[in-house]
């Protein structure tokens, strides 16, 4: 290799050493194409083609059926109540984990000693799994038992049924879901704001923003626009991905009100087998999370760097 | 426009002390230079009058008044960075215009949306285009108003971070190696538009730098520094021709000053080499003194020159020609540890390389310092004749 390089620098090469380079390229893009095809673009269509049929998991034939898949998923109110409850959890989620997350890396940044402190403390949540911690979660929000009711009553509130009224158990989740990303959005800011050069806040203090408001807005703020952007993809995505805490705490109920995207597919691919039908659904998943890569890449993508 | 004072000014960091005691005083339009090599303080100190940093102790004022307590955008200072610290985000005029939306509107008149509330807000950001447009003109980057930083060349950004400290119309410009980030061809060129505009806007410049070419071509004051404190403070041929040591005479001129051993003799005059200088000083007898001579006062002679007082025998090793000058490296016969290096017009070699020649030199043109590196002050020996073109020189010189 090292040989054909340098003679690519020094004269045109001939058309046999063109090509032999090309093969070369060809060579090592090779595994990451096949690796790519087998796992992605293969199990894409196979789900493609399904949604198309009455495929039943574990049956042995199958027919088509054109888009009635689709025509029942637009017309399941379990589907559309699943979406609404996703997208609430998103909203909900997005700025909480986006907003706390960079408030706790401004407020760590300029601590000295005990930056690693809290840095760990605030990405223990990540490193443990849900599943374990759903216990302890129960625990925290019971109604008779848990602390948080404890102190609300000791407020003179009445006690709340956080995870079984189902006005309280989407909101409740979401809640966890902010404690569950906000460590990891900090870790990300921390090193946005690792980046920002020092004289820059120099700058500004002579240019007259005295305040620490001004220097937020003059320079922390705008110099952590590509950061913030990459946090908002990845907690956009993370949460619309929501599904351990649901099964693992309220398995979509009450009465539907936690019953959300991946938990409806997940019942309609493995607890029901009607594989054709989520597989509809899932390609409308992908569809959501298409729809956000594209804003943030094509429209916030532009005004953030420079 | 304004006369800035320093007294007693120190600065330690925990056990580091990096300035010690230093006092200064600015006069009203001065262009001052801190030069001095790296780790000498310059830019701690600039930084305390910035108010980037807090001295340990000691006191600063501008016009009389300290300003030890003001935050730095109230010191009426304006800084250029090294690296010019340009907002990224912003564009060249966003850049200018920040110190005085900052310095004019209110915190609301600055957020979008909310701003719509001001009603004053249109006038005076009129006034603060006014006044970015000519100071864009005065520096001849008005076409680059609505670049952003990236899209700027080196010397387009120093030109902006030039705007956004001109705009403020500060007591003082602090700059920091502002020119240290360009190009050599561009370097000398802003060298020269820096001076321009100084003499243009006659405000009081502070300027650091550890070139010492920037230092002598552009300064009013040189204050040289050296561990934490002013080694030298005095005008650029001051600084030149009257070095107070040894430290001073080695970091201004290029190329650099040569230094060779002495002894102090019996008589009061100093020994170099052999030979004998028709200088007296008042060291006693026995004290080892460093003779040093600037390359420029050397000539070179092919041997056997008798006019010339004082000669050293050498031999020339290296020779390096830069058009209208050459530098010549020399080897002392004597002491061939040493090189000489000497400084001549013209592009004719003196000798071959590896030839033999005579370096002479004016006594009166070298600077003697004692073993801690002070400049002793010589007078013209009275022990013996003095020839008449040394005379010549002498009575050109007061003392």
């Amino acid at each position: 290799m090292a040989s054909t390089v340098a003679t690519s620098a020094s004269r045109p090469m001939p058309r046999r050493q063109v090509l032999i380079e090309k093969l070369i390229g060809c060579g090592f893009v090779f595994p990451v194409c096949v690796l790519l095809l087998l796992l992605n673009i293969v199990p894409l269509g196979v789900l493609a083609l399904l949604s198309f049929t009455d495929y039943q998991m574990g049956a042995v034939d199958l027919s088509f059926v054109g888009l009635d898949n689709f025509a029942k998923a637009l017309g399941d109110p379990v589907f559309r109540r699943a979406v609404t409850n996703t997208l609430i959890y998103v909203a909900i989620v997005l700025p909480g984990s986006v907003v706390l997350g960079l408030f706790a890396a401004v407020l760590i940044h300029g601590r000295l000693g005990s930056r690693p402190f809290y840095e760990i403390v605030y990405f223990l949540p990540i490193t443990t799994t849900i599943v374990a911690m759903a216990a302890v979660w129960q625990i925290v929000l019971h109604p008779g038992l848990g602390p948080v009711n404890a102190l609300l009553q000791r407020m003179g509130f009445q006690p709340v049924m956080f995870l079984s009224d189902p006005a309280f158990a989407l909101p409740t989740l979401a809640v966890i879901g902010i404690w569950q990303l906000v460590g990891f959005n900090m870790i990300l800011f921390l090193a946005g704001l690792s980046a920002i050069p020092r004289d820059l806040y120099e700058a500004a203090d002579i240019d007259g923003c005295g305040s620490p408001i001004d220097r937020f807005l003059t320079v922390t703020w705008p110099l952590l626009g590509p950061t913030t952007m990459f946090v908002i993809v990845t907690s956009s995505i993370t949460s619309f991905k929501v599904f351990d805490t649901v099964v693992a705490m309220t398995k979509g109920g009450p009465m539907g009100s936690t019953e959300v995207l991946l938990y409806a597919i997940y019942l309609e691919g493995f607890q029901y087998f009607n594989s054709s039908y989520a597989s509809v659904l899932t390609l409308i998943f992908l569809v959501f999370i298409l729809i956000f890569a594209v804003i943030q890449t094509f429209v916030l993508d532009k005004r953030v760097h420079y | 426009m304004a006369q800035v004072e320093l007294q007693g000014i120190t600065k330690s960091f925990g056990a580091t002390r990096v300035l010690t005691d230093v006092n200064l005083s600015i006069k009203d339009g001065e262009f001052l230079t801190l030069v001095g090599p790296s780790g000498c303080g310059k830019t701690t100190l600039i930084r305390i009058i910035a108010g980037l940093e807090q001295q340990t102790s000691g006191s600063i004022r501008i016009d009389g008044a300290p300003i030890d307590h003001l935050r730095p955008h109230e010191r009426r200072i304006a800084m250029v960075f090294q690296s010019y610290a340009l907002y990224p985000h912003m564009t060249a005029y966003g850049n200018m215009a920040l110190p005085l939306t900052m310095a004019r509107l209110h915190l609301y008149e600055r957020i979008p949306l909310l701003r719509l509330l001001s009603p004053r807000r249109r006038t005076v950001m009129q006034q603060i285009d006014a006044e970015v447009q000519a100071v864009a003109s005065q520096l001849k980057i008005g076409p680059l108003l609505q670049r952003r930083p990236a899209q700027l060349s080196g010397g387009q950004r120093q030109r902006v971070a030039l705007g956004r400290a001109m705009v403020r119309d500060p007591a003082a410009f602090l700059m920091d190696e502002p020119l240290s980030n360009l190009d050599a061809e561009l370097r000398v060129h802003m060298r020269t538009e820096l001076a321009e505009l100084h003499q243009r806007i006659g405000a009081t410049f502070i300027y650091v730098t550890h070139d010492q070419v920037e230092a002598m071509s552009m300064s009013d004051r040189i204050a040289m520094m050296d561990g934490g404190q002013v080694a030298q403070l005095g005008t650029p041929s001051e600084l030149y021709e009257r070095p107070a040591s040894i430290r001073v005479a080695q970091f201004i001129g290029s190329p650099a000053i040569n230094i060779l051993p002495g002894l102090v003799e019996s008589d009061g005059t100093v020994e170099l080499l052999g030979q004998k200088l028709p200088v007296s000083t008042r060291l006693p007898a026995g004290s080892a003194v460093a003779v040093g001579i600037r390359p420029e006062a050397i000539r070179v002679t092919g041997g056997g020159d008798p006019a010339a007082r004082v000669s050293l025998q050498a031999h020339l090793r290296r020779r390096e020609l830069l058009g209208p000058e050459q530098i010549l490296h020399f080897h002392l016969d004597r002491l061939p540890t040493a090189t000489v290096i000497v400084r001549l017009a013209g592009a004719q070699a003196p000798v071959a390389v590896d030839g033999a020649a005579e370096l002479s030199f004016d006594p009166q043109t070298c600077h003697v310092f004692d073993a801690d590196g002070n400049r002793v002050e010589v007078s013209r020996s009275e022990s013996r004749a003095v020839p008449p073109e040394v005379a010549l020189v002498q009575a050109g010189r007061a003392g």
